[in-house]
C-alpha cells in the first residue's frame, strides 16, 4: 500500500523546521541517523515523567513499571525481527557495540591463531576494526569478499573463500554507501554448509526492509535504534540461544551476575549476562515506540516507498552532467545514493547544498576501504527513508545544479 | 553562510597564486586531514635572517582547504619564522573572512597546521599548533 507521506511527515516535528528563515529542511541523511516521530519522543518523555526507576532489583511500583517497560521493549524488538525468544536479544549501546561484544566474547572464546574470518570490502568500519583488533591480538586471519565495479559482492570469490573453511563470516546486509542489498539467505546457507558462524550487520536493513532472523538463519545479527526512528544510545544484538549460553560475559558489573563473592562471581543467564550496569532504559522505551510506529506503517510499505524514491533519484541524477553514482542498479539497492560531482570536492557539494536546507553527508561514511577500492577519497551521500518525497529529490537535483553553477 | 563560498574562495580554489613545490627549499612539511583525505604540502624558502622569501603549497581537497592554503602562503611571504610561530586560528579566519563550523574549521586550519609544524621542525603536526 502506498504511504501517505504528507500525513506521515506531520508526525515528525523536526521535518517542519526551517534551517534558516525561509529555507525548509530537506533531510537526506537517514543512513547516518533518522528523525524521530512524536510517539517516540512522547514515550520517552512519559517514561521520565511517570515511571522512571532503575530496573530488575527494585520491588517498588516504579521499579516494577520500569522493568516491565524495559522487558516489553526487548520483546517488541525480538518480535520485530522474528526472533524465537526475547532472551535472544541483548540491548547494547548501538550496532558497533554489538559487534564488539561478539568479537570480544565469542571471538576470544572461539578463534585462535590461523583461524579465518571472512569479511567484505563494503563493510562499515564497525564491522572491520573489531576483527582487526582480534587479528592483531590473536593472529586470526582476515580475508575479504571483493566488491565488483557495479557495487555487488563477488560471490565467486566468496565460494573460493569458503573452501578455506572460515570460522566466521561477517558481512553487511545492506551497504551504507552503495546501498547494495546482499543476497543474505544464500550467503548464510553457504557459510553454514562449511561450518562457519555468520554475523550479519543489519544496521541498514532492519530499519528499511522486513527482516526475519529465523528465515535468514543468521547466528548473530546487529542493529541500532537511532537508524530506525528510535533514540541514540541503544542497539541490539540478536544471537542463537546456544551461542549466547556458551559465550563468556562481555562487560562485568551489576545485573550481569547471579552471585558475587570477593574473589569470584557466577554470571547471570542471557540476556542479562551481557548487560552490565544500568542500561539505557528510557531509550529502550523509545526503541519500542519506534518499532510500534514502523509496524503500524508496515515494513513492506516502507521498503516499497524507498524503492520508488531511490529509482527516481537514480533517474534524476543520471541526467546531471558530471555526476557519477556508485553502487548497483535500483533492483539491488536500498535508499542510499552516493555520488561524486566531477571536479568538486564532496565537502563543498554538501556545504553548498546546505545553503538550500538540503542535509546530505560528505566523506567516506565510515567505509574508507570501499572508497579506496573505487579510487576516491570521499563521496556525497543522499539517503532516504519513509518520510522522504520525490519533491525532495527534485530539490537535491536543483541544488546540485547550483553547486555546478557556483564552481562553473 | 552565503559568505562561506565568497568569490575570493572560489577564485583562489580555481586560480591559486601559490600552488607548487619549491625546489630547492629550506622548509618542507606535509600532512592529511584523515576525516576527508585533504592533503597539503608546504615548501618555504628563507633568507639569512630567517625571513620567508617564497612560499608554496601543493595538495588536494575541498575549496576551503585549498583556498585557505593559497591565502596563507601569500600572507607569510616577508614574515619571519618567529612571526609564523605566533599565527593562530583567528589569523587564518581573518584571511578567509568567513565563519566556519567545527567540521569545516579542520579543513581551513590544515594548511596552518602543516606550515607551523614545518617551521617548528616537528616530526608530526598536531591540532595543538592551531588551538
Amino acid at each position: 500500500m502506498a504511504l501517505d507521506v504528507a500525513r506521515l511527515r506531520s508526525a515528525f516535528p523536526i521535518l517542519v523546521r526551517e534551517v534558516r528563515p525561509g529555507v525548509p529542511l530537506v533531510y537526506l541523511d537517514s543512513t547516518a541517523t533518522t528523525q524521530k516521530p512524536l510517539s517516540v519522543l512522547a514515550a520517552m518523555d512519559e517514561f521520565y515523567r511517570h515511571s522512571n526507576a532503575n530496573i530488575h532489583r527494585g520491588v517498588h511500583t516504579l521499579a516494577e513499571e520500569a522493568t516491565t517497560l524495559y522487558e516489553d521493549a526487548r520483546r517488541k524488538v525480538a518480535e520485530f525481527i522474528h526472533a524465537p525468544a526475547a532472551r535472544q536479544v541483548i540491548f547494547t549501546r548501538n550496532a558497533s557495540e554489538a559487534i564488539n561484544l561478539v568479537a570480544y566474547s565469542w571471538g576470544r572464546a572461539n578463534l585462535a591463531s590461523g583461524d579465518l574470518v571472512v569479511l567484505t570490502e563494503m563493510e562499515h568500519h564497525s564491522n572491520l576494526v573489531p576483527w582487526q583488533m582480534l587479528s592483531a591480538e590473536r593472529g586470526v586471519e582476515l580475508d575479504f569478499i571483493p566488491v565488483t565495479a557495479d557495487g555487488l559482492l563477488d560471490l565467486d570469490v566468496y565460494q573460493a573463500l569458503l573452501t578455506r573453511t572460515p570460522r566466521l563470516v561477517a558481512f553487511t546486509h545492506m551497504s551504507n554507501v552503495l546501498g547494495t542489498i546482499n543476497p543474505l539467505a544464500d550467503m548464510v546457507r553457504q557459510a553454514h554448509a562449511v561450518g562457519a558462524v555468520v554475523l550479519v550487520d543489519a544496521a541498514q536493513s532492519v530499519p528499511h526492509l522486513p527482516v526475519d532472523v529465523q528465515a535468514l538463519d543468521a547466528d548473530f545479527l546487529v542493529f541500532s535504534a537511532h537508524k530506525m526512528l528510535g533514540p541514540t544510545g541503544i542497539g541490539a544484538l540478536y544471537a542463537k540461544a546456544g551461542l549466547l549460553e556458551a559465550m563468556p560475559p562481555f562487560l562485568g558489573g551489576g545485573d550481569m551476575i547471579k552471585t558475587v563473592h570477593l574473589r569470584t562471581f557466577v554470571p547471570n543467564d542471557p540476556p542479562h549476562k551481557f548487560e552490565a550496569g544500568t542500561p539505557a532504559i528510557a531509550e529502550a522505551v523509545g526503541f519500542a515506540a519506534a518499532i510500534d510506529y514502523l509496524k503500524a506503517v508496515g515494513m513492506e510499505s516502507v521498503a516499497a516507498h524507498e524503492r520508488e524514491i531511490v529509482a527516481y533519484a537514480l533517474e534524476r541524477l543520471e541526467e546531471v552532467p558530471g555526476v557519477r553514482v556508485f553502487g548497483p542498479t535500483a533492483e539491488h539497492k536500498g535508499g542510499v545514493v552516493a555520488f561524486t560531482l566531477e571536479g568538486i570536492h564532496p565537502h563543498d557539494v554538501a556545504q553548498i547544498l546546505d545553503r538550500d536546507g538540503i542535509a546530505v553527508r560528505a566523506g567516506h561514511h565510515c567505509a574508507q576501504p570501499l572508497h579506496e577500492k573505487f579510487g576516491i577519497l570521499a563521496t556525497t551521500r543522499a539517503s532516504f527513508y519513509l518520510y522522504n518525497t520525490k519533491e525532495e529529490v527534485d530539490r537535491l537535483v536543483e541544488g546540485i545544479y547550483q553547486v555546478k553553477k557556483l564552481f562553473g | 553562510m552565503e559568505d562561506l563560498y565568497r568569490e575570493i574562495i572560489i577564485d583562489r580554489y580555481k586560480n591559486p597564486q601559490h600552488r607548487g613545490h619549491l625546489d630547492p627549499h629550506d622548509i618542507q612539511f606535509e600532512d592529511d586531514n584523515p576525516l576527508c583525505g585533504d592533503h597539503i604540502e608546504v615548501t618555504l624558502r628563507t633568507d639569512g635572517d630567517g625571513r620567508i622569501t617564497e612560499a608554496a603549497f601543493d595538495g588536494k581537497g575541498c575549496a576551503i582547504s585549498q583556498a585557505s592554503a593559497d591565502l596563507l602562503m601569500e600572507s607569510v611571504v616577508g614574515k619571519s619564522l618567529e612571526q609564523v610561530k605566533s599565527l593562530g586560528r583567528q589569523d587564518l579566519l581573518d584571511l578567509l573572512g568567513i565563519e566556519l563550523g567545527p567540521v569545516r574549521l579542520k579543513c581551513a586550519l590544515l594548511s596552518l597546521k602543516v606550515l607551523k609544524a614545518g617551521v617548528y621542525g616537528l616530526g608530526e603536526s598536531s591540532d595543538a599548533l592551531v588551538e
